[in-house]
């Protein structure tokens, strides 16, 4: 067995701004080691350690899909010593990546079932992933009906923008994109906070249907009776949580919720199964 | 398995010879109290002790350990890829670790060796290392490892127990592991199986009769872990607690650690410690969001996680051996035993 904490080294290939505000980031990293990006092999939802030499190390989820090869990608937002020093570095930077870690949303038992994706502000990182890997022609036709509902404060602040509009533009996703408020005259799409946008525009559960969420915990908040009153039931709906962490290997003991580690047995849960541990995160 | 007598006037001499392959450690006594310690080269360990102050945890989980490396400076080949650091796991001999302690350390281990990962810093020292137990002749006041599965005289995770009988130890060697180091020690004289048993029987009892305080756990995973984690005593517990976190240092299961990185001119090394569930920092997400920022929120997932989430993970009994240092240090008086009878005879209303 590898050292669980040993980095896989890479390169800093591109950097972009992701928001007006220029608060989040997006890294693209190549693998330095040839056969290092086999290892990595992840599945949407996952999230790694961005390494740091000499600085540290924080848990990003990861926001390119499994279908794209040759890099992976992260959206970071700058908020602690980690992230600071990420957003100051330049291309051809070396760093390190550990991970694949957690788990992963239940893509096998979501296969021939209608997906509602639920995302507000940046933590739309490893949703991009799903959308891409699910979109993917070799996986579309696993998947009944896709619905999107995505929410920022502005329509600046919409991470991955150019992809929406060109998802906005496909008959195979319903996009449902919206910003709590713009005063662009030409904006076509909603205008609203997501629990609403989702409580108007997100499909009526069925057995068939279910629904991931990932955002600031207040919209969780608020989206949950939102769904509840389109009759999704706690195992229909799927979350995935944050919590600090360091060893990402269910090993330093910080990130757990009752006996569940978020950052192993996470941090993908459904509802059902938060249901029953504290509300620790 | 056999048993060996060691004449103490050749235990010195024996664990002298087993210093050629061995590192050793042992209790040695200082101002603050007694501690298992690397010995140096002259320094015999003081077998005589009572109980220390911390656990023997630290030999296979050092208080701050560097686990990778690496240069920062960008003349150099391979800069900012992190290596592992060269700590060395050449056989090492942990001598009078008592009972209860190498009980915990396998309780450690579960978390550090799983089927997913292997903490190699951890289990390589763990593999590295031969336990010679001492039982425990005249428990302590604080002791209550009789309630845990454990006891004075337990075996579980030793490769010898030694019995202190005055002039002579009695080895019980128990692994291959504890078979070799006899050997590098040149004890050989061995003894009667069936006597040599019977007198251990006859110890074992002895000591646990002396042993009366005790833990109540019997109803603990009965109990809902929801209906425990939401029950109202939790203020009267945490009330009195200064969050010192001084429980967590002396328990010998208690195994959280942090990971920080360093760096000095251009070189970088990543090394863990020591962390304890009683600090904020512990969860304090970068945001300020604290999901236990509240000291009762800290108070609880201590106990819990002992008593309860620990229990209901691996089914293998609670995380505690009964030592009794965290009732012992506890600068407040908070009691595990008391905590754990406040949990065990908890009924929630309806």
């Amino acid at each position: 067995m590898e050292n669980p904490y040993m980095p896989y080294p890479v390169r800093i290939d591109d950097i972009q701004i992701a928001t007006e505000d220029k608060s989040l980031k997006t890294f693209t990293f190549v693998f330095l080691n040839e056969g290092d990006e086999e290892k990595f092999a992840y599945h949407a939802g996952q999230f790694a350690e961005l390494s740091i030499p000499g600085v540290g190390e924080i848990p990003i989820g990861i926001a390119s899909s499994p279908v794209e090869k040759g890099f992976v990608k992260f959206t970071v937002f700058r908020t602690g010593v980690v992230t600071s020093h990420l957003h100051n570095m330049k291309i051809g930077d070396i760093m390190g990546i550990r991970g694949p870690l957690g788990n992963w949303y239940p893509w096998d038992k979501l296969e021939n079932k209608n997906v509602v994706i639920i995302g507000g502000g940046f933590a739309f990182t490893t949703l991009r992933s799903s959308i891409v890997y699910m979109l993917d022609p070799a996986n579309r036709p696993k998947f009944k009906n896709i619905d999107v509902v995505y929410g920022a404060r502005s329509p600046g602040m919409l991470l991955y923008r150019e992809e929406l509009f060109e998802w906005e533009k496909r008959d195979d996703i319903n996009m449902h994109i919206t910003v709590d408020g713009t005063d662009d005259p030409d904006w076509k799409y909603h205008t609203g906070f997501v629990p609403q946008v989702v409580e108007q525009n997100a499909p009526k559960a069925d057995d068939d249907t279910y629904a991931i969420i990932c955002g600031p915990p207040i919209m969780i908040k608020f989206t949950q009776p939102s769904l509840t009153q389109l009759g999704y039931k706690p195992h229909q709906i799927i979350m995935s949580l944050e919590n600090r962490m360091k060893c990402g290997i269910g090993m330093c003991g910080r990130c757990n919720i009752g006996k569940e580690l978020v950052c192993k047995d996470g941090p993908v849960f459904t509802l059902d199964e938060i249901n029953q541990t504290p509300k620790e995160y | 398995m056999k048993f060996i007598t060691i004449d103490k006037k050749d235990w010195a001499k024996g664990i002298d010879k087993s210093r050629k392959t061995y590192q050793l450690f042992g209790p040695v006594k200082d101002k603050n109290g007694c501690k298992i310690k690397a010995l140096d080269a002259d320094v015999v360990p003081d077998m005589d002790y009572h109980e220390s102050v911390m656990s023997a945890k630290s030999v296979l989980f050092p208080q701050t350990e560097t686990i990778l490396t690496t240069s920062l400076n960008e003349a150099v080949d391979d800069h900012h890829i992190m290596k592992r650091a060269e700590n060395t796991y050449t056989p090492r001999a942990v001598l009078g670790i008592r009972p209860y302690d190498a009980k915990a350390i396998l309780l450690v281990k579960m978390n550090f060796d799983t089927d997913d990962y292997r903490d190699p810093y951890w289990c390589d020292a763990y593999e590295a290392t031969t336990l010679v137990g001492l039982g425990i002749t005249k428990p302590g006041p604080f002791d209550f490892s009789t309630s845990v599965d454990c006891g004075p005289f337990c075996e579980e995770g030793l490769d010898i127990l030694l019995a202190d009988l005055d002039d002579k130890f009695l080895a019980k060697v128990l692994t291959p592991k504890g078979e070799a180091y006899a050997v590098a020690c040149g004890f050989e004289t061995t003894a009667d199986d069936k006597e040599s048993q019977a007198l251990f029987d006859i110890l074992r009892k002895e000591a646990e009769k002396n042993i009366s305080a005790s833990i109540e756990t019997d109803k603990l995973s009965e109990k809902v872990l929801l209906d425990l984690h939401e029950a109202p005593f939790w203020d009267d517990v945490a009330f009195s607690c200064i969050n010192c976190g001084t429980c967590t240092y002396v328990c010998p299961t208690c195994w959280c650690f942090d990971i920080q990185d360093e760096a000095k001119q251009k070189e970088s090394s990543r090394f863990r410690n020591w962390d304890t569930c009683m600090s904020p920092l512990f969860t304090r997400h970068a945001t300020g969001h604290n999901p236990r920022g509240v000291k009762v929120q800290r108070v609880r997932q201590r106990f819990m996680h002992k008593l309860k989430y620990f229990l209901d993970k691996y089914d293998q009994g609670i995380m505690c051996v009964g030592c009794g240092r965290c009732v012992k240090s506890c600068p407040v008086n908070i009691d595990i035993r008391k905590v754990a009878h406040t949990m065990n005879t908890f009924e929630k209303k309806d």
